[in-house]
């Protein structure tokens, strides 16, 4: 579509004014993590002048670098566990042709429908009968397997050709190994699109790591701001904000990376 | 098989055919549930076994350590419709529904329809009307925290310059669950916007340039084409927001802890309280079925309606 010049301006002033109202509140708390504490007490939008203090007594006070290796650990768990179980479902659901199938997607459908929250109370029993409240497998397990990422999957492994298949079944390749040398490198895009999705849900739990960690060793990041948070007195504004910043920009980091990705690849799976 | 090549042909062809496609499809039987072992285990554990246990408990009193001691039938069921908290959490849980899910969907829309076009640099605006996508729940409530402190608050000093007072936007019974509305809308769009834009771009070019010849305005392309085309994606985000908004539990925790005088406090909110604080697993269950059944229906209704009332291209 080609537009007139007065629309290309309307178009900018209104694109422009809607992403400075939308960032502010990031914006602000940008600023305020390299702020002094008068500063923020005085409400300075930008610190009059800039320091790392904030960010050093967020680390001083809690032990900001485990909690973030924590949380890459888990996401990266979770991240492979579902590429790996989902890819293997779509697969199935795909390839192989047998008895029951559709029986076992609808139990996948039903899935959808059990929200994780309303069934928390056993599996936080599970979890503990195992012996596995405040491990890393503890805050991972519940998450390896989704249903969003085979139907995702299934999508683009419909759109392979099956002549692909029957080719490689003369050459006498077996199921697995189609799989492995063929499907996949062909799907390497949606693959990455529901890593990064993944990673990022897994990223921001906040329910479950609050629920099955108890102590700073296997606590994630996010839990870790919630104490940094709830210890702020009045004038550590700043402190919390660096807390926050040091949680958001991994994040938004892989969100602006993959944002184009995770457009397409969402808009497509939502539709099905 | 080998031996048996002896017999007459017309004997054994048919049965060791037969055979051998049995053989064949069980399989291929064997090999589906060994692709997809992993997932259904994983599912029977965390989704299924979890979801039959809830309704269980849901039927007994429990002790301390979370064990059922008494069978207490549907009493559960009538103790939460009596409880006035209960009641209270539903009420605010469906008008948070209410506030999150219009201001979601339309400023999320919005923001697509303007980031739609082709120009120079939309990506970066696209990049930022995502952002919050990347923000957690909890970075996210740290933002809302500040802005909405009743002193050093940016809201508030904005106000004040306005020569309006202070308003204790999360400590005071009448703002405090618009406030957390507020918060979570903004804390939606990213997502709501990066599937709606990824919908707007699936939509045939060739649509508007033919109603360009015929004449047709920017806002009437936009009432006949932009929207009934989108309509199987604006369906879907409007579910997943008002599912999202009946699952919303970290912005709660951060921000009010339910409070003031429980204004805010959500059924998950409820659940966890009821469950990990005051350990009535039997109650906190039945408040958990509740919960489901709602979402179930949400669900059903998506599914049935997304697919009748929904234009396909």
């Amino acid at each position: 579509m080609r537009l007139a010049l007065s629309n290309k301006i309307i178009l900018y002033l209104l694109l422009t004014l809607s992403a400075v109202i939308l960032f502010l509140p990031i914006l602000f708390a940008f600023f305020m993590s390299f702020m002094g504490s008068q500063d923020a007490l005085l409400g300075k939008i930008l610190p009059s002048h800039w320091t790392l203090e904030n960010y050093e007594e967020a680390f001083r006070r809690l032990p900001l670098l485990r909690f973030l290796f924590n949380s890459v650990l888990i996401s990266l768990m979770i991240m492979i566990g579902q590429l790996i179980f989902s890819s293997l479902a779509a697969y199935a659901f795909v390839f192989l042709k047998f008895k029951g199938r559709e029986t076992l997607f609808f139990l996948f459908v039903a899935t959808m429908m059990i929200p994780f929250e309303a069934s928390i109370i056993p599996n936080f029993q599970t979890i503990k009968a195992l012996n596995l409240i405040d491990t890393y497998p503890g805050l991972a397990l519940p998450f390896l397997a989704t249903a969003f990422g085979t139907f995702l999957l299934r999508q683009t492994f419909k759109q392979i050709p099956i002549e692909l298949r029957e080719a490689s079944e003369i050459a006498g390749k077996g199921h697995f190994k189609f799989y492995l040398t063929v499907v996949l490198p062909i799907a390497k895009s949606s693959l990455v699109t529901l890593g990064i999705y993944s990673f990022l849900s897994a990223w921001n739990m906040y329910l479950w790591p609050l629920l099955s960690t108890t102590n700073d060793q296997v606590r994630t990041v996010q839990i870790g701001l919630k104490e940094l948070q709830s210890q702020e007195q009045v004038n550590q504004w700043g402190v919390v904000m660096a807390g926050a910043m040091v949680v958001a920009i991994p994040t938004l980091i892989l969100l602006f990376i993959g944002q184009k990705k995770l457009q397409k690849g969402l808009a497509e799976g939502a539709l099905k | 098989m080998i031996t048996e090549e002896v017999m007459p042909l017309n004997y054994t062809e048919p049965i060791e055919f037969g055979k051998a496609k049995r053989k064949q499809r069980r399989k291929i039987l064997l090999k589906g549930l060994l692709f997809l072992a992993p997932s259904i285990i994983l599912f029977s554990i965390f989704v299924f076994y979890p979801m039959i246990r809830t309704i269980y408990l849901s039927f007994f009193l429990t002790n301390q350590a979370g064990a059922t001691t008494v069978y207490v039938g549907l009493q559960n069921y009538m103790d939460i419709f009596t409880s006035p908290i209960f009641l209270k959490s539903l009420k605010s849980t469906f008008l948070f529904v209410l506030y999150t899910l219009p201001g979601t969907i339309i400023l999320s829309l919005f923001l697509a329809v303007i980031a739609n076009e082709k120009l120079k640099g939309i990506d970066f605006f696209r990049m930022i009307f995502s952002s919050s996508m990347g923000v957690s729940v909890a970075a996210a409530s740290v933002f809302w925290m500040f802005l909405f402190h009743p002193s050093i608050g940016f809201i508030n000093r904005g106000l004040a310059a306005l020569g309006i007072a202070k308003i204790g936007w999360l400590t005071d019974p009448h703002w405090a669950l618009l406030s957390v509305s507020i918060s979570t809308i903004w804390m939606n769009i990213g997502f709501t916007f990066l599937i709606l834009l990824g919908g707007l771009q699936s939509i045939d070019s060739h649509l508007y340039e033919s109603a360009a010849i015929d004449g047709a305005g920017y806002f009437y392309k936009l009432r006949r084409i932009t929207l009934p085309m989108l309509s199987p994606t604006l369906f879907f985000v409007m579910t997943v927001s008002v599912i999202n908004a009946f699952q919303t539990f970290g912005q709660i925790d951060m921000l009010t802890k339910g409070g003031p005088s429980n204004e805010t406090n959500l059924i998950v909110y409820g659940i966890y309280r009821e469950a990990f604080v005051n350990y009535q697993y039997g109650s906190a269950s039945a408040e958990a079925i509740i919960l489901f059944i709602i979402i179930l229906i949400m669900t059903l209704v998506q599914f049935k309606v997304g697919e009748r009332k929904v234009h396909y291209q």
